[in-house]
């Protein structure tokens, strides 16, 4: 099967966010990258796939150089073959996707992983752009995936509960947390990534359809009122948040 | 020359529900709408999609809908992504709509993309204010799991947003009416390439991204088996059940309560932290809350710095005594 599963490289959890000289978007200096998270679920989700029905793994990612460096760690995970699709201007969304849903395309991709959002401007977008783009079905926010004779059963995550979907190959998912444990790339992995080849391409272009016209931080909270030390305080923290939040 | 009337731009708001019934987050979209609208001189088309739910339509005029379509099919009982898009599309492109509300919920979330692309139309997501003073619309919504916040604006003709439940206020429904109009969308099997089976309910339990209070609970909490006592507040509070990172990755609770960063981002009115120190994931998932009470004993715990009220002690002293003032005061 060709497995195609879709990168991103994205300041880690810890970032503090600054907002750079542009205004529109983070200062990135003293900020650690790495490969996006849910992306990470999306990996795993390609290499078991690759498991149970043999073929090869291709991840690629969209962005400038330092791109490479996630792409190195999901070839140490075990991916087959990486692909940078060269760009480094701001892309939207339906930018990025149109350019991966093209070389999706080129590859001739079956099944394509993914995400089911950026820990960075936390679009949850690009999956579904690509799946429309191809004209293939989607599953968003995945958390449980059978694949039988092309046909596939998916748990997401919804409000309050979970849904069973039914699609058929090709399709897009989208990882959530919990789909699977990703694994620790072995030390003979990471030797091997080093001579895997990462082939760089351009990145097809698209117009910009949305805009960022300023970032800024969240206004700040205040810290507010300590209630008390111990139990006593209970009856007095309840008046406030009935009589002064007017919460409960 | 003669002047015709001008037709007035059309603002559709889809409108959510789930076995026959409305998600709060419906009201909120549709009143969004009024309000931009209003701005705008446009007027508001509601849409609803599902089976059997005609009845429920004329609820939306009460929240500034002046007319609702109903899209009604025995396939459209439960959600399809394929499917739902395309209606919405199709209902979109018939009726002109310029601009295009949804919520983002797992299915508003889910459709969106792919109306965007039906519709050559920008997407922005997790909405959490609008403002169409002058004749664009200019959006804010967090990034970086709320750690930043950016306004954006959609260079497209038609241009769709979907808005953070809990976070626009859907007030009251007045008296105001709409007239409903049902109309069929043609689908074939081919357009329920995905398509959901079954829903499984977590039973009778509130989700903290929907939940108006949340009390969740952290490491300090020393074990699973003391979840019984947040649970024990939630309970009496009518609240969602949330979690840290730390004690969904132990495994104490399951991933669905997990608020923050690569969890959930919420907004509810009160949200309690119990024995959570406050790490910068945490923080960015919850800051947003209206009010935030922290429960903890370390007096310097980064949770304090965002809390407006704060009882610095033993959680497993205070947490049962507030549970017990709580029930006292609404009588429980």
């Amino acid at each position: 099967m060709k497995i195609l599963v879709l990168v991103n490289h994205v300041p880690d959890t810890e970032t503090k966010v600054k907002v750079g000289a542009d205004g529109k978007s983070i200062d990135p200096a003293g900020v650690n990258y790495m490969l996006n998270p849910y992306d990470e679920f999306g990996v795993e989700g390609a290499l078991r796939t690759k498991q149970a029905f043999g073929g090869e793994v291709v991840v690629v990612s969209l962005g400038g150089d330092a791109n490479k460096e996630t792409l190195r760690k999901s070839l140490a995970m075990g991916c087959d073959k990486a692909i940078l699709l060269k760009d480094d201007t701001v892309r939207d969304s339906f930018a990025v996707a149109k350019s991966l849903a093209d070389y999706a395309n080129e590859y001739g991709a079956e099944i394509i992983f993914c995400g089911k959002q950026s820990i960075d401007h936390d679009n949850s977008q690009v999956g579904g752009l690509v799946a429309e783009l191809l004209g293939w079905p989607s599953i968003s926010v995945v958390v449980k995936l059978e694949i039988k004779d092309g046909n596939i059963v998916a748990e997401r995550e919804i409000e309050g509960g979970h849904e069973i979907v039914h699609a058929k190959l090709p399709a897009v998912i989208m990882a959530q947390k919990g789909l699977n444990e990703p694994r620790y790339p072995s030390l003979k992995g990471i030797m091997d990534a080093k001579r895997k080849p990462i082939e760089e391409k351009p990145a097809s272009s698209a117009d910009v359809r949305v805009e960022v016209s300023a970032m800024r931080k969240p206004p700040a909270k205040t810290s507010g009122k300590i209630v008390g030390t111990d139990g006593s305080a209970a009856a007095e923290l309840v008046r406030l948040l009935h009589e002064e939040a007017k919460v409960i | 020359m003669s002047v015709l009337p001008k037709n007035k731009m059309k603002i559709l708001a889809f409108a959510e529900q789930r076995n026959g019934q409305f998600k709060k987050v419906a009201f909120e979209v549709v009143k969004a709408a009024k309000t931009i609208a209003d701005q705008m001189n446009a007027e508001v088309v509601a849409l609803v999609v599902g089976n059997n739910i005609a009845s429920i339509a004329g609820q939306l005029g009460g929240y500034g809908a002046s007319k609702v379509i109903v899209v009604e099919d025995s396939k459209l009982e439960l959600y399809s992504t394929t499917a739902y898009s395309k209606v919405i599309a199709e209902i979109a492109a018939t009726e002109s709509a310029e601009v295009i509300l949804l919520p983002a919920s797992a299915m508003g979330k889910d459709v969106g993309p792919r109306i965007s692309v039906k519709l050559n139309a920008g997407l922005a997501v997790d909405c959490t204010a609008l403002n169409a003073n002058g004749g664009t619309i200019t959006a804010t919504r967090p990034v970086y799991a709320g750690k930043g916040m950016v306004d954006v604006t959609i260079k497209t003709q038609t241009k769709i947003f979907s808005l953070r439940p809990n976070v626009f206020t859907a007030g009251n429904s007045s008296a105001a009416t709409a007239a409903v109009e049902t109309k069929k969308v043609e689908l074939s099997d081919t357009d329920f390439s995905a398509v959901v089976k079954e829903v499984k309910q977590s039973s009778g339990k509130k989700d903290v991204a929907e939940a108006d209070i949340i009390v969740s609970g952290g490491r300090g909490l020393k074990g699973p088996e003391h979840f019984k006592m947040i649970e024990d507040l939630a309970g009496s509070l009518n609240a969602a059940v949330g979690a840290s990172r730390a004690v969904v990755d132990a495994g104490w609770r399951p991933h669905d309560e997990q608020v923050g960063q690569t969890g959930k981002t919420v907004s509810p009115s009160l949200y309690v932290a119990v024995a959570i120190s406050g790490a910068v994931q945490h923080l960015a998932g919850m800051s947003s809350s209206k009010y935030i009470v922290a429960i903890n004993k370390d007096k310097d715990a980064p949770i304090f710095t965002v809390a407006d009220y704060g009882i610095v002690g033993d959680a497993f002293e205070v947490v049962p005594a507030v549970t017990a003032e709580i029930k006292k005061l609404l009588g429980k």
